[in-house]
């Protein structure tokens, strides 16, 4: 059990007393990349919203082990200090709040929660300066409120940002590629692979196997009205691409 | 019986102690507003247009003590009184209850041209000056003005000369310091003359928690051609304080007028601003923030006229409301037959942040002109759900998140406050206020309870 970091076991999930998770079971090992892809309405965002610990969704069955914590148990804030990750589709735009607050707080509540001291305002702007440049983040988006106002780019960089700062164990990019042209693309998933280690690992929710030219899967999982329903390596992904979700739906509505 | 007849009553066996306590300036509009008050018979209360969440009769019903024999209260203002607002070095006085204090630096820095002191002092010394002025804005249009002027003693005269361009801030610190219940009646005679210009910044605190607290407060101000004002009131005072504070403005061609209100604590405040625009290219700016839990009450009520072609007016209050505290918003924008090119707008928002808080709101524009830009919008909301649970993936615990969001709420209006190390002054102020630390200003020495 040592090298497993997350271990989704038979979760049910579903929002207003509908379910969309209907029993997942996935397992990740530091060091991988997982791609989780199906049609529209599938669930991958529930999933994400899942683990991440939304309030708006209520979990009504199974169990997910994240290095040996129950994910389940523990808020969104404690979630994140244990290290996950969740890359927003669609992220937030906080009038008000700017970044270097935001992050300033992010940063001493994980430290906090580890019982170590505030960083110093001087390591604290070091540590953003160094964080920027994964992402070629301007420094001009540091003053401003977060997400306020960054074109579609800017959000997802900003999320990488983010990630970089602090440094999960496993991340979840819910759609990261939305909203991207190919050269902003390029510099998100460039940012992912520099931030990739032997002990992290990523979970890339998408519906185009474009994103995943970038970002190299090791397993392709396809989860259809709320379930897993078929699993393979990097090649599944070009066969969806070539032939849609077609055959994959045809085959789990005639079991 | 009403509530108003025990201060008409007051003043009636007093009259001569009042008459020989204060000039002639003042004494002189105490007939016509005792007679205004008798055909009042009463102060208004929630049944009466305007005033759905403060009935003034309520507040002015208990018998709080007037400080009508001039009774000098003993608090040392060099001691007490060191200005913290941080980056602004001001000329202050204080009012202790309703006597006008002058600073050391006051009386020693005071510039050229520029006039703060006691009302008495000036109507004594200048009565010509005071009759010019006081009383013609507030006028006795209403029971609390009225009533304010019947009992008026002394207060706080501010001129700045035809031309004079001040730099440092004024600051006016009312306080309350009696260790019995009080109403203090404070008076407000602001004068900004052709092309001068001035920042005040005014500050209400309670020295005690413990004893209940009522303040009248009436300023008039009057902008000259080209005048310029920046005019900030930030309550801070104490859960057993009451306050009605009425501003009239009156304001001449090409004045400019910001007034930012900030209540933070306070029993129960109502804040009425009235404000004639009687030239043409006047810019009004008006602002206000509230933010109140446990079972406060602030209401805030605004009547803006354009009276006059071609000027513009901008009104933005923010009110943030906690437990079962409750807020209201009254605004009416009035525009004029021939004010023509008038630009005129208002805006009211608000979060609760309890199931039991209430907001009431009713924004009012009166047009009789067709060539003006005017526009209104009130809304209510809670906290942003998504921004809170995005802030909670980052780490940021949900307490820390909510206060937060509520600060960011409140930067539009602070924002606006045109002294900069005020702004600042009011975000520490709104942090705290927020995380609960209750009431002081801080390690603003005026609120220090030593």
């Amino acid at each position: 059990m040592e090298d497993i970091l997350l271990k989704v076991d038979n979760l049910h999930a579903g929002i207003e007393g509908k379910e969309i998770l209907k029993g997942i079971n996935l397992t990740v090992r530091p060091g991988e990349v997982h791609a989780i892809m199906g049609p529209n309405g599938s669930g991958k965002s529930t999933l994400s919203g899942v683990l991440a610990g939304d309030p708006k969704f209520t979990v009504t069955g199974g169990s997910a082990d994240f290095h040996g914590v129950d994910l389940l148990a523990l808020s969104p804030e404690d979630r994140s200090h244990e290290g996950l990750f969740l890359s927003f589709q669609y992220p937030v735009e906080i009038p008000g709040v700017s970044m270097v607050n935001f992050m300033r707080a992010a940063v001493n509540a994980k430290r906090k929660y580890f019982n170590e001291a505030p960083l110093s305002a001087g390591d604290f702007l070091k540590l953003m300066r160094q964080k920027r440049e994964i992402v070629e983040l301007d420094n001009k988006l540091a003053s401003r409120s977060v997400n306020e106002g960054f074109s579609g780019g800017e959000k997802k960089r900003n999320e990488i940002f983010q990630m970089a700062v602090l440094e999960p164990r496993l991340s979840i990019l819910d759609e990261t590629d939305s909203g991207l042209d190919i050269d902003a693309l390029r510099i998100v998933a460039g940012g992912v692979n520099r931030l990739k280690t032997e002990r992290n690992a990523t979970i890339v929710i998408t519906h185009y196997q474009r994103l995943l030219d970038y970002i190299k899967p090791d397993f392709v999982h396809i989860l259809y009205k709320g379930r897993i329903v078929y699993s393979g390596g990097p090649e599944l992904a070009l066969e969806l691409e070539e032939k849609g979700y077609d055959w994959i739906k045809q085959q789990v509505d005639n079991q | 019986m009403s509530s108003l007849n025990q201060y008409i009553s007051l003043f009636e066996q007093n009259r001569a102690t009042i008459y020989a306590a204060s000039p002639e300036a003042l004494n002189r509009l105490r007939p016509a507003a005792l007679s205004a008050l008798k055909q009042f018979g009463r102060l208004p209360g929630k049944r009466d247009e305007g005033y759905s969440k403060t009935s003034l009769e309520e507040m002015f019903a208990p018998d709080f003590g007037v400080n009508i024999s001039r009774v000098t209260f003993p608090v040392d203002v060099a001691q007490s009184f060191k200005c913290d607002v941080p980056n602004v070095s001001t000329l202050l006085g204080v009012v202790v209850n309703d006597e006008f204090r002058p600073s050391a630096t006051l009386l020693k820095n005071c510039p050229e041209g520029v006039t703060v002191d006691s009302l008495a002092a000036v109507a004594a010394s200048d009565p010509e000056f005071v009759e010019k002025y006081l009383g013609h804005l507030s006028a006795d249009r209403d029971a609390a003005s009225a009533l304010n002027t019947l009992l008026m003693q002394d207060g706080v005269v501010i001129r700045v000369r035809k031309g004079v361009k001040l730099d440092k801030a004024i600051q006016i610190v009312n306080i309350f310091n009696a260790a019995a219940p009080l109403m203090s009646v404070r008076r407000l005679l602001i004068v900004i003359e052709e092309n001068a210009s001035a920042r005040i910044l005014v500050c209400d605190h309670s020295q005690s928690s413990d004893y209940q607290y009522l303040s009248s407060q009436v300023a008039e101000v009057f902008l000259g051609d080209g005048a310029t004002l920046d005019y900030c009131d930030i309550e801070e005072s104490s859960e057993k304080t009451s306050r009605i504070a009425q501003l009239f403005v009156s304001q001449a061609s090409d004045s400019r007028l910001t007034v930012n209100g900030t209540s933070l604590t306070v029993g129960h405040t109502r804040n009425e601003y009235h404000i004639d625009i009687n030239g043409e290219g006047c810019d009004t700016e008006l602002a206000a923030m509230a933010i109140a839990d446990g079972s406060q009450v602030i209401d805030n009520s605004s009547r803006i006229n354009h009276n006059a072609p071609r000027s513009r007016s901008n009104q933005l209050f923010k009110y943030l409301l906690d437990d079962k505290s409750h807020g209201a918003f009254e605004g009416l924008i009035y525009v004029a037959q021939d004010a023509v090119h008038t630009e005129a707008y208002q805006s009211d928002r608000n979060m609760l942040a309890s199931a039991d808080a209430r907001m009431h709101t009713a924004p009012q524009l009166e047009i009789y002109c067709d060539d003006v830009k005017c526009s209104h919008g009130a809304a209510t909301g809670q906290l942003d759900r998504n921004a809170l649970f995005y802030m909670q993936t980052r780490g940021v615990p949900e307490a820390e998140a909510r206060m937060m969001l509520m600060q960011a709420f409140m930067s539009d209006v602070i924002d606006r406050v045109p002294i900069e190390g005020l702004r600042d002054r009011l975000r520490h102020l709104v942090e705290r206020r927020l995380s609960g630390e209750h009431a002081v200003c801080g390690d603003c020495a005026a609120s220090c309870h030593k």
